[in-house]
C-alpha cells in the first residue's frame, strides 16, 4: 500500500483511517521537510508531535545546551541530558519516538549569513525562538524565500499562534509589528517566568497547523492571530491582514536585505536568560 | 461599557486584572478613561505623539483598528478592545 512497510501501516493506522489524512496524506507527511527554529519550550511539543505523526524530515536549529531549569517545560530533554547540546538530546528523543524521522541538526546561531541557506531545503518553518532578533530574521527570510512560517510565542500565562504566509496573500510578522520594540519596552530578553504547560498548548497548536499545511486540509491560522490566556482559560481570535505598507512584504518594501538586530535590551545577542521577578521587567 | 483585554505585561497598572470595564464612545476615550481609572495605562499603549505604539496592535471585536478608524474608531456597549503587544518568548 503506497510503499508503506507493514509496521508503518500499523504505526500510522489512526491517521490512515482518518478521511482527511488517509494513506496519501500519511505519505505527504513522510515526505515533508519541516524546520524547527529552537528545541525549547515550543519546539519540544512541536517536534515530538510532528515526529510521532511521521513527518519524514525534521530540521532543528539550536545551539544551546540543556539546563536543569529547562526541564520544567522542554519535554525533548531529560534530567540525564543536562549539559548536553539540546540538538543531540532532541535527536535522541525524536528517534526513540519514531525511527522513521530523519533529524537534520543545525547547531548554529541563526544570522543573516546562514538563514537563507538553512531554510531553503524545507517546506515549512516553525518559529519557537525566544527573542526578537531571531523572530525578525526568520520572518524576513521566510518572506524572501516564500516559505510559510508557523509562529508561536509565549509569556508567563499567555500565548499567541498564527501562520505567516506572505507568498500566499497572508500577512507577515512585520505587517503586525513593523519594527522591534525599543529596548526595555517589552519584556523579552529576560525571562519573567512561564507556566510549564503553556508552551505545550501553543507548540501543539503549531504542530497541528504544520500538519494541516502539509496535508493541504482545513483552514489554517493564516490571517488570524490566536490568543490563549491560561489563567482565564480563554482562546480568542484576532483578524490580521496583509499590510500594503509592510516594510518587507508590502507593495513598496523598504527592507530588501536581512537585518541582524544584534543589540537588544542593552546586551549582546544571544543573551543568557536571567531569572528576574516579573515586576522588574514589566513595561 | 466596553471591555478592555489587558495583556499580561500591562496588568501591573490594572492591579493584575486581565479585563477592565470602561465607559467610552471612541477608542481614544477608552484609553483616556482607562488611564483615569488606572494611571499609566495610556502611556503603555500610546507613544509621545499619541499614536498607538507600533509594536502594539489594538483590535475592536477582533478587527485591527488600523483597518478601522484608528483611535477614532467608535466603540459601543459590550465591545471588546484587545491590546496585543509583540511577544518574543518561546523557550
Amino acid at each position: 500500500m503506497l510503499g508503506f512497510t507493514n509496521e508503518q501501516i500499523y504505526r500510522y493506522s489512526r491517521h490512515i483511517i482518518l478521511p482527511d489524512v488517509g494513506g496519501a496524506g500519511q505519505k505527504k507527511l513522510l515526505k515533508a521537510k519541516v524546520l524547527l527554529i529552537g528545541a525549547g519550550g515550543l519546539g519540544s511539543p512541536t517536534a515530538m508531535y510532528l515526529a510521532a505523526a511521521g513527518v519524514g524530515t525534521l530540521g532543528i536549529v539550536e545551539f544551546d545546551t540543556v539546563d536543569l531549569s529547562n526541564l520544567q517545560r522542554q519535554l525533548l530533554h531529560r534530567t540525564q541530558d543536562v549539559g548536553r547540546p539540546k540538538i543531540d538530546s532532541a535527536q535522541d528523543t525524536i528517534n526513540a519516538l519514531n525511527p522513521d524521522v530523519r533529524v537534520v541538526k543545525h547547531k548554529v546561531v541563526l544570522d543573516s549569513t546562514n538563514v537563507m541557506d538553512i531554510i531553503k531545503d524545507y517546506d515549512i518553518i516553525v518559529n519557537g525562538t525566544d527573542n526578537f532578533p531571531t523572530r525578525y530574521l526568520v520572518n524576513d527570510a521566510c518572506v524572501f524565500a516564500g516559505k510559510p512560517l508557523v509562529d508561536g510565542s509565549i509569556f508567563m500565562f499567555e500565548g499567541q499562534a498564527t501562520v505567516y504566509d506572505a507568498a500566499h496573500d497572508g500577512p507577515c510578522y512585520r505587517c503586525l509589528f513593523p519594527t522591534p520594540p525599543p529596548p526595555g519596552e517589552v519584556p523579552s530578553c529576560q525571562e519573567a517566568g512561564v507556566l510549564g504547560v503553556l508552551p505545550g498548548i501553543i507548540g501543539s497548536i503549531q504542530a497541528i497547523e504544520v500538519i494541516k499545511l502539509i496535508l493541504g486540509k482545513g483552514d489554517s491560522l493564516k490571517g488570524r492571530l490566536l490568543l490563549f490566556d491560561a489563567m482565564a482559560m480563554e482562546f480568542r481570535e484576532m483578524k490580521i491582514e496583509k499590510d500594503p505598507h509592510c516594510p518587507v512584504c508590502g507593495e513598496h518594501p523598504t527592507i530588501t536585505e536581512l537585518i541582524d538586530y544584534e543589540q537588544f535590551c542593552g546586551v549582546p545577542f544571544p543573551a543568557a536568560p536571567e531569572l528576574l521577578e516579573p515586576e522588574l521587567v514589566l513595561v | 461599557m466596553v471591555t478592555i483585554l489587558v495583556p499580561t505585561p500591562m496588568r501591573k497598572v490594572t492591579g493584575g486584572q486581565g479585563k477592565i470595564q470602561i465607559n467610552a464612545q471612541t477608542l481614544q476615550e477608552a484609553f483616556d478613561h482607562a488611564d483615569a481609572a488606572y494611571p499609566g495605562f495610556r502611556e503603555r499603549v500610546l507613544d509621545e505623539q499619541g499614536e498607538i505604539k507600533r509594536f502594539i496592535n489594538v483590535f475592536v471585536n477582533g478587527v485591527d483598528v488600523r483597518t478601522l478608524q484608528g483611535r477614532a474608531t467608535p466603540v459601543h456597549d459590550n465591545d471588546q478592545v484587545a491590546v496585543i503587544p509583540a511577544m518574543a518568548g518561546g523557550a
